[in-house]
């Protein structure tokens, strides 16, 4: 006789700041990983944390990193709800909790490579770099970088945007992470995963604090791996 | 004042950090030898210790707040704060910050720039450190300052991965402490 645990996951939500935490666990062997990153209800949360159940203690985490997190309406421009995680940083208990989540994640990975996408990336990688015991190479905006760099282009609302990275910072075969504070349409994180292709290093996954779900960055990353803590709608 | 007349003479983990970090001439314009942190970044050994050094001075110091300049300061502060318990501050250029800032203008080689930090970030009688990679003339270093003084903090020191070689023998920068771990280095030297 089977037993099977259905754990409910907890819906923390806070109807002022429409902010939700659905922990993303993406496991790349488990078919669960879709019904993580796309928790449509909450029978698909149940069977998901039924085939991955997660930590009581990450999730007590994870809200309390959530609850740091400061919603700035109508910045930069009107009708965006900007996700502020300075305040998470003035909680050294939130800020360290968040590091570890990320650590705990990636430190049997073999990464080798943390790149860090300027400039709230610059605050989360290296912390995450030095604990499992990688290198950190910065993804920089044009000209800021002083040696011979790569660049590649993306897309805007607007225009277009470009991100460098230095020549000779990574190299082939690295197994490389890519971490930034948000992901929104994934713009910035695919620009700075071509980057690390191009230069032949494995990119293992992309991790962000905060994932703000409605814009469907996830999907615009195709088949790469993301995982976030706290998805925001 | 450098670690190296304070307590570091000879450690040879300061040898290790100054040749990791790379030399690139004539950036972001002529006569000007950039001291490039990436490389160091890119060593395990030597970025870990670029931080434990900090760390170890920082510990007992009744820090609560590690500030942090844009862009380079953050590889660096962020770390530091989470080993010590502290507040990480970011200190920005202008129109970052999303919520309600203050300012502080510093000049420029021709023309002034500005730094921002966020209002209630840092609270009267905090005790913290300001760290960039590099100290050159120390404006933005003054701009940092003031910043947080205007928000009553208290500025223990000033920290910072290199320093230029006439501030040697100094141990103050606009009248606060400064500590250094490595010189520049000339492009001869150059791993």
């Amino acid at each position: 006789m089977t037993t099977t645990v259905i754990t409910t996951l907890p819906h923390f939500s806070n109807l002022s700041r429409g902010i939700f935490v659905r922990p993303n666990f993406s496991f790349p062997f488990s078919p669960s990983r879709r019904l993580a990153g796309n928790l449509a209800s909450s029978n698909m949360a149940a069977a998901a944390a039924a085939i991955s159940p997660v930590p009581k203690d990450d999730l007590e985490r994870i809200a309390k990193i959530s609850a740091t997190i400061r919603v700035i309406p109508d910045f930069p421009k009107p009708g965006i709800m900007f996700q502020d995680i300075t305040t998470l940083l003035l909680d050294p208990v939130a800020f360290k909790d968040t590091i570890d989540l990320f650590v705990e994640r990636y430190k049997h990975m073999n990464i080798s490579v943390v790149a860090g996408v300027e400039a709230r990336g610059f605050i989360f990688g290296p912390p995450i770099a030095l604990a499992i015991g990688a290198k950190f190479v910065p993804i920089r905006k044009p000209k800021k970088l002083p040696g011979e760099v790569i660049s590649e282009e993306y897309s805007l609302e607007y225009g277009t945007d470009k991100m460098e990275m230095h020549v000779g910072a990574v190299q082939p075969g690295d197994r490389a992470l890519v971490v930034d504070d948000l992901i929104a349409t994934g713009g910035t994180l695919c620009a700075a995963m071509k980057l690390l292709e191009r230069v032949e290093a494995h990119v293992v996954e992309c991790a962000c604090v905060i994932e703000l779900a409605e814009l469907k960055g996830r999907d615009r990353l195709g088949e790469k791996p993301l995982f976030v803590l706290v998805s925001s709608t | 004042m450098f670690a190296a007349e304070n307590g570091l003479k000879g450690d040879p983990r300061l040898q290790a950090i100054s040749q990791a970090i790379r030399v690139i001439p004539h950036f972001p314009k002529q006569g000007i030898m950039f001291q490039d942190i990436t490389t160091l970044l890119l060593n395990h050994k030597a970025f870990k210790d670029t931080v434990d050094i900090f760390v170890d001075r920082y510990r007992d110091m009744g820090i609560s707040v590690v500030a942090g300049i844009e862009a380079r300061g953050f590889m660096f502060g962020p770390s530091i704060a989470l080993a010590i318990g502290a507040k990480f501050i970011p200190l920005r250029k202008p129109g970052k910050l999303p919520g309600e800032v203050i300012s502080q203008a510093y000049e420029l080689e021709y023309g002034t720039d500005c730094l921002e930090m966020h209002v209630g970030a840092v609270l009267p009688g905090e005790r913290t450190v300001v760290i960039d990679d590099l100290v050159a003339t120390g404006g933005t270093l003054s701009a940092a300052i003031n910043l947080l003084e205007r928000m009553e903090a208290e500025v223990v020191e000033c920290a910072c991965v290199i320093g230029l070689s006439d501030l040697k023998g100094k141990r103050k920068l606009h009248g606060k402490p400064l500590y250094i771990l490595v010189e520049p280095r000339e492009i001869e030297d150059c791993c």
